[in-house]
């Protein structure tokens, strides 16, 4: 579907849009980006915090005025205009909700400024709320509802408009895991029934791989890499973006000398590395590399190996659980094993590794440090 | 039992205090209004009478009352048409070192004695003032000078709360509604100034109490006007009964504005 619109006019076109913040010297948050969004498409935006997603959303928004370039909503210059002159909405990250208004107030608010008549406003809202599962909680205030349903309220809020473009926000933010995967799954349902574009901001990589058509990784104010899921995950096109989207693997200097036998920056996902024993036969079109085991953890459905290669550096290896048995021992820190590749699935990545940044751009889960 | 005696050791002095000093004095006020004076020494005699009410039912006590009441709706209409746009402006567009300084300026004056100020508009307003000759006239002593300088003592009342109000109101209440659709006048109407209402209704309550029981601005700027509170001055040594029925007076129209300000929904919120 998304290839039959490609060729249509984008709902979204950046052209060289740049903002900067005031300060001497002065911030560049978002650095002359170019972005095309197709029609219908669920396009993400993923960046760790800083990176200038949010503010790109704001600008296409209408709450930041643009220092240069130009946006366009489907082949409309809409670059100077107001918030209420632009046929997008917001799911705000704070859901934004009314409090003196009801949840049906709140969704009818953009029918009824718009002047809509009465009966349309009536229906369109019932269908909103409805569509979002909320059908008998219309008269309830916002302060009544779970954070949840706030979302949804939120959600139907911005689509019983129609809009061009649906922009969120980082919204499910502030839920908690196990709603946060319920309403990825929600959110990419309600996406195909009212095929609206949807462009979606997070620095969660897990869910925009998850949701999207395409991702724009972005890092300090430029867009990495814009590509599916797929492309981005596992033909990363820097060492940033193989660093923020996944586990970075990154096999650089002596080591990838050593290793891949060959100059550069290298990146192994580390569900493609086995661990094995030392001496165990290597089949043709396989790398290996010797080293210890530094780091066993146990994480129920599958088990990390951090190992201290002897060439140098350090990969880890994620390996499923499918054949642990209750009897048999795991391996411990301490051991020497052996892990194998495939050579085709070694990533050449582009440009300078940038050591400094894998802390930040390690997924959440990555680094439990971060508080 | 043990924090229960915790609690009664902690809440005994202050429920001390609002029972007998601040109820007690009430209900000594209540009650004495129904007393009566003996004519020949002033002294307060007890007995039942409805006579001092019946009085403030007469056309001079009434016009006293209603001037009273309209004064303390003047006084408290124009501090929201002066307090809304200043704390808008302090609140979201003022830069922060300027947000201090207009902060200290509705502060300041509050540290200020009354009487002081209250003088200082009396200089103010009097013929060849600073107002005569700056705009060539000047309403004089009375009721509009009465009202100004109420609006002038109870300003910060209003400005304080409505100025917090703005300052809570979260930034993307009004990026949603624009992006709703809504222009300025609309989200203003429809997102701030709801918001604005528990503020404005307890900044009121303030400046209306305040207007209505205020007797010393009245003195200084007001020439000849009578309100309540120089009418219960002036009863208080001869007449305590009756000067009591005034003040009785004063306490049913601040309940019934109380009430009607409950009514709005405006104090829940609070």
């Amino acid at each position: 579907m998304a290839a039959e619109t490609a060729s249509g006019t984008p709902a979204i076109r950046l052209n060289g849009l740049r903002k900067e913040f005031a300060g001497t010297p002065p911030v560049v948050a978002v650095h002359d980006v170019d972005l095309d969004v197709r029609a219908g498409e669920f396009f993400s935006m993923l960046g760790p915090s800083g990176s200038g997603k949010t503010t790109v959303l704001r600008m296409i928004a209408g709450f930041e005025e643009p220092t240069s370039g130009r946006i366009e909503l489907a082949g409309e210059d809409v670059t100077g205009r107001q918030p209420y002159e632009r046929d997008v909405n917001t799911v705000f990250q704070d859901y934004a909700l009314f409090p003196h208004m009801s949840v049906a107030e709140n969704v009818e608010y953009g029918l009824l400024v718009t002047k809509v008549g009465r009966a349309e406003r009536r229906s369109r809202v019932a269908e909103a709320l409805e569509q979002v599962r909320l059908g008998d909680h219309g008269s309830r205030r916002p302060s009544q509802l779970s954070g949840g349903q706030r979302q949804r309220v939120a959600l139907a809020r911005a689509l019983v408009n129609r809009p061009t473009v649906l922009l969120l926000d980082e919204p499910l933010g502030a839920l908690d895991l196990k709603l946060r995967e319920q309403m990825q799954v929600e959110l990419k349902g309600i996406q195909r029934d009212v095929g609206i574009t949807f462009l979606f901001v997070t620095h969660d990589q897990e869910e925009a791989l998850t949701l999207s058509d395409r991702i724009a990784v972005f890092d300090a104010g430029r867009i990495e890499q814009v590509g599916t899921a797929h492309e981005v995950y596992e033909s990363p096109a820097s060492a940033f973006v193989a660093g923020f989207v996944g586990t970075s693997n990154l096999l650089t200097g002596d080591a990838a000398r050593a290793v891949i036998r060959r100059d550069g920056s290298f990146a192994i996902r580390p569900e493609k590395v086995a661990v094995m024993a030392v001496g165990s036969p290597a089949d043709t079109g396989m790398m290996s590399a010797d080293g210890t085991l530094e780091e066993v953890v146990y994480g129920g459905p599958v088990t990390r190996y951090v190992v201290a290669l002897d060439a140098g550096g350090r990969l880890t290896a994620l390996e499923q659980n499918a054949g642990t048995r209750p009897d048999v021992a795991a391996l411990r820190r301490g051991e020497r094993v052996a892990l194998r590749w495939r050579a085709d699935h070694v990533i050449d990545v582009p440009g300078p590794p940038a050591p400094e940044r894998s802390p930040l751009g390690a997924s959440p889960q990555q680094s439990p440090t971060t508080t | 039992m043990r924090p229960r005696r915790g609690l009664a050791i902690l809440l005994g002095p202050p429920m001390l205090w609002l029972v007998v000093v601040y109820l007690g004095a009430l209900a000594v006020i209540f009650a004495t209004a129904f007393w009566t004076t003996d004519p020949f020494t002033n002294l307060v005699v007890r007995t039942f009478t409805l006579e001092n009410f019946r009085e403030l039912l007469t056309p001079t006590y009434l016009g006293i009352i209603g001037r009273t009441l309209l004064i303390a709706v003047l006084v408290t209409v124009l501090c929201m048409v002066v307090a809304i746009p200043f704390a808008f402006f302090m609140a979201r567009v003022a830069p922060r070192r300027l947000r201090g300084l207009l902060l200290a300026a509705v502060l300041v004056p509050l540290w200020a004695s009354y009487l002081v100020k209250a003088y200082a508009w009396r200089t103010m307003l009097q013929p060849d003032g600073v107002i005569d000759s700056t705009f060539g006239a000047t309403p004089g002593f009375g009721l509009a000078a009465v009202v100004l300088t109420l609006t002038y003592l109870w300003l910060p009342y209003m400005v304080l709360p409505v100025y917090a109000a703005f300052e809570r109101l979260p930034e993307s209440h009004l990026e949603a509604s624009a992006d709703l659709g809504g222009r300025p006048w609309t989200t203003f109407r429809r997102v701030v100034l709801p918001a604005l209402l528990p503020a404005v209704a307890a900044g009121s309550v303030f400046t209306f109490s305040l207007s209505l029981g205020d007797y010393i601005a009245v003195q200084i700027v007001g020439g000849k006007l009578q309100v309540l509170g120089t009418a219960v001055l002036q009863n208080i040594t001869l007449d305590l009964p009756f000067a009591a029925a005034l003040g009785t007076a004063s306490v049913v129209i601040m309940v019934l504005y109380l009430l009607a300000v409950r009514r709005t929904g405006a104090l829940d919120n609070l």
